[in-house]
């Protein structure tokens, strides 16, 4: 089932960076320890249904959502619960698990899931912990159980700089992404919505029961709020909702198994590895022995759980995150530059506004850091932010509507059809080094707590 | 490198958090900033970023400015020394030029950015590189021979009444610069028109003649400037207005390196060539037979419109809305031109019009998206009824 009508933007921009992982996957390696750290859950509320000390097997829950019980995130691994470190107020912000290592896997026991009702379906995804890898739109949070969407959208297509390539993660995991699709079949009225990449998308050929679409265009033409926008938009009340492609095989093993083995292929780029390569590993794992294989070459470098403009700060000692399929390592960049604002100087700089010369050169690549390149400044230059957006809506109108919390006005220029990641390349370019992927996360908790 | 550097933190001592002088930090910041992009990493958000700034962006405008700043030092003393009839080289026609316009340059930054510097201790944020731009301007659309005292207040006016009353950098409704001309025109008006101001020292030399040729079309005289000369620039003017060639040449530079908006300036030239156009097949006086092609190379309209018109927070901000924008100034300009002997430059007047009607040209085509998503939600449900 191919949809004629294919996605197509120029809006955008392709940020050609060195460190794009080579085409290797290393699947040997472990860790001790394990963990989930709930901030990676939009909007959920994290209520403990485990003790320090407590003994767990892979797939049983570890928490909850206060809101809604029956979303349960459960441990990736076999082991005891090493500790439970909280912040200020007691908010819970990472559960460490320590592994013993045997990998016992909880069960669940079931008939052919194909026999199920869509009901019966959804409590078993719910029961197993594979439900938080369906997440909704509006607001980008985990899916309401009891909601019927309008569609459901997956997306093969990564534009993301750096970012992983799903068709090379679902290579080897082909036929539990079809048996999951078959799985999110069961869950909508309309056939799944499928996009690909429309340059190459022959490993898809053989997948008949979905609508596909073909996606081109720099980033963020990967990202799903413009395909929703294009072929299900999402207007005041309805509900569409996202998988991510290697959870789609990871529901698909799920029901083929009665395990659920949380399994994540992650790319290991940035111009400070060395040998930025692809991992096979549990969801949570340390990424310590991951940076230390691929080689880290700078002192000072920051890790990242998801791509250089939406991921979230880890360090070398941290742990990987429980959506993202790219870790992205970037040296810090803590240093001056002598007259850097004069224009057309340092164009080794990254730069897509024409007041540098980087776009003639470095043709290989760039490397980047962390480096603001300049200091917060009131919003003075305009048009910038619409040459990187391709959503049909005015972003720095939503950016300043939110500024000011104004929910109407949010509303009428499309809160619901964005998620904060669609404003990652407004983030990196504009010239007043505004933080809208905050702004815009702010605005959307804001819409979380009033509209609901 | 490092040595200066060292020496710089160790004199930014004494405003650090928690310091004495920590309220006047953003003062020495930004002394320090022009020296070296600072260390800030990213916090939140993007972990990488564009290497453009507002000082970069800035300082483009800066640069394109300079051909047209530097051609009305030069055309100050061609006009002198071409009227008085004395022989003069290149360097006498600049230095005599320099001589007038460097003290206003110098008095329109000292005033400006002292009372930028104020607000930033005051209200506790970082001087915002705006008015490089502004201190710049304001000199460069004044007649030669205001006295420099009118530049300071005019300056005062501008950035208090214009800027800072509505919450500085950003925040402004109108053009600061233009509301600085403004305000010179109206508080003083013999030094800002007639026949006696626009050449160096026409008002003490009587065998000078300090007209333009606007003004003198609507006193209803003849002109003797070919259409070359007043391409070029080689007429009587405010400083920086007169040479269309050398506000190409900026214009070019703002257009390729993006900062200013190509549309607001095509859309402007549309807008005063058709007008011109339609006046022109009217005819009906001096003004309105002045071929429309001369009207786009007299007087301020191409420096307007280059410079002014496209300042991206006074100006529309949605880029159909720049369009209309654009074409409105154009049209407005000539219209003030031929209507209304007693202005008989209209550009100032058109900008600042235009400046107050942005916002609502914008609310306009925010709304054309606004009310797509709107039909949209209820053709929706339309379909769920039905």
């Amino acid at each position: 089932m191919n949809i004629k009508k294919g996605i197509r933007t120029r809006r955008g921009a392709k940020l050609n960076l060195k460190g794009s992982a080579d085409k290797i996957i290393s699947n040997k390696i472990s860790s001790s320890t394990y963990a989930l750290n709930p901030d990676d859950f939009f909007g959920l509320v994290p209520k403990l249904s485990v003790n320090e000390g407590d003994m767990v097997k892979a797939g049983d829950p570890v928490f909850f959502n206060k809101k809604e019980p029956r979303i349960k995130v459960v441990s990736p691994v076999s082991g005891t619960i090493k500790s439970i470190n909280r912040g200020a107020k007691r908010k819970i912000e990472q559960i460490i698990i320590e592994s013993d290592g045997n990998n016992e896997m909880r069960s669940h026991k079931f008939d052919q899931w194909e026999t199920l009702e869509r009901k019966e379906l959804i409590s078993l995804l719910l029961e197993s912990g594979s439900w938080p890898f369906i997440k909704q739109r509006p607001y980008g949070i985990i899916a309401n159980p009891d909601d019927l969407p309008n569609a459901i959208f997956v997306s093969t297509f990564n534009t993301a700089p750096l970012g992983a390539d799903f068709q090379y993660i679902l290579e080897k995991k082909h036929d539990n992404f079809k048996t999951g699709l078959t799985v999110l079949n069961s869950l909508v009225d309309q056939a799944v919505f499928l996009g690909i990449d429309a340059s190459f998308s022959k490993p898809f050929e053989d997948i008949k029961n979905v609508q596909k679409y073909n996606v081109s265009g720099p980033h963020p033409a990967g990202n799903l709020s413009l395909h929703i926008q294009e072929l299900s938009p999402i207007n005041m009340g309805d509900k569409v909702w996202t998988v991510n492609a290697e959870d789609v095989a990871n529901i698909g093993s799920f029901v083929k198994t009665g395990v659920q083995d949380l399994k994540r292929t992650i790319a290991l780029v940035g111009s400070a590895i060395k040998y930025p390569k692809y991992f096979s590993v549990n969801i949570g794992i340390e990424l310590s022995q991951m940076l230390s294989e691929a080689t880290i070459t700078e002192d000072q470098v920051r890790c990242i759980n998801g791509n250089v403009l939406s991921g979230s700060t880890s360090h070398e000692n941290g742990y990987l995150g429980y959506y993202n399929n790219t870790v992205s390592v970037i040296p810090e960049g803590n240093g001056y530059r002598m007259f850097g604002w004069l224009p057309f100087k340092d164009n080794h700089i990254l730069s897509l506004s024409n007041t540098s010369f980087s776009k003639l050169f470095n043709k290989k690549g760039f490397s980047v850091n962390t480096n603001l390149n300049g200091e917060e400044r009131a919003l003075v230059v305009t048009g910038e932010m619409e040459k990187v957006f391709p959503l049909d809506l005015f972003p720095m109108q939503l950016i300043k509507a939110c500024m000011i919390e104004d929910i109407e006005k949010m509303e009428a220029l499309g809160i619901y059809e964005v998620v904060p990641e669609d404003f990652g390349l407004i983030d990196y370019a504009n010239t007043s080094k505004l933080e809208a992927q905050e702004i815009i996360k702010q605005g959307i908790e804001l819409m979380i707590n009033e509209v609901g | 490198m490092n040595a200066l550097r060292k020496r710089l933190d160790a004199l930014k001592k004494p405003f650090g958090k928690g310091q004495k002088l920590e309220k006047f930090a953003p003062a020495i910041n930004a002394f320090d900033t022009f020296l070296f992009v600072p260390n800030h990493t990213t916090k939140k958000g993007a972990h990488i970023r564009d290497a453009v700034d507002l000082k970069r962006t800035m300082v483009t405008v800066i640069i394109a400015l300079m051909p047209a700043l530097i051609y009305g030092i030069y055309n100050t003393g061609y006009q002198y020394y071409s009227q008085m009839e004395t022989p003069f080289t290149f360097i006498e026609a600049f230095i005599h030029g320099s001589w007038k316009i460097v003290p206003m340059i110098i008095v329109s930054y000292v005033v400006g950015l002292s009372i930028e510097f104020g607000f930033a201790v005051y209200r506790g944020h970082e001087v915002n590189e705006g008015y490089l731009v502004t201190g710049l301007l304001i000199p460069m659309i004044m007649p030669v021979d205001i006295p420099l005292w009118m530049v300071a207040i005019s300056t005062a006016f501008a950035v208090l009444i214009a800027k800072e009353a509505f919450g500085g950098t950003g925040m402004n409704i109108l053009n600061p610069a233009l509301t600085a001309r403004a305000f010179a025109f109206f508080a003083y008006p013999t030094y800002m028109s007639g026949n006696k101001v626009w050449v160096s020292e026409a008002s003490n030399v009587d065998a000078i003649s300090g007209e333009t040729i606007l003004g003198t079309l609507a006193a209803g005289g003849d002109i003797n400037y070919s259409m070359f000369e007043m391409f070029q620039g080689a007429i009587p003017g405010s400083i920086a207005e007169t040479s269309t060639l050398w506000v190409a040449v900026g214009a070019l530079i703002l257009i390729v390196t993006g900062i200013g908006s190509w549309r607001i300036i095509t859309g402007g030239i549309l807008g005063a060539a058709i007008m011109g156009l339609l006046f022109n097949l009217w005819g009906a006086n001096a003004l309105m037979s002045f071929s429309w092609m001369n009207h786009l190379i007299v007087g301020g309209f191409a420096f307007g419109i280059v410079f002014m018109a496209t300042d991206p927070v006074s100006g529309a901000q949605t880029n159909k809305g720049k369009w209309i924008y654009g074409i409105l100034v154009g049209i407005l300009c000539i219209m003030i031109r031929v209507f209304n002997p007693a202005y008989p430059e209209g550009v100032m007047l058109a900008i600042l019009l235009m400046n107050v009607f942005a916002p609502t040209i914008d609310h306009y085509v925010v709304n054309g998206n606004i009310k797509k998503r709107k039909k949209r939600w209820a053709l929706a449900q339309e379909l769920k009824s039905a």
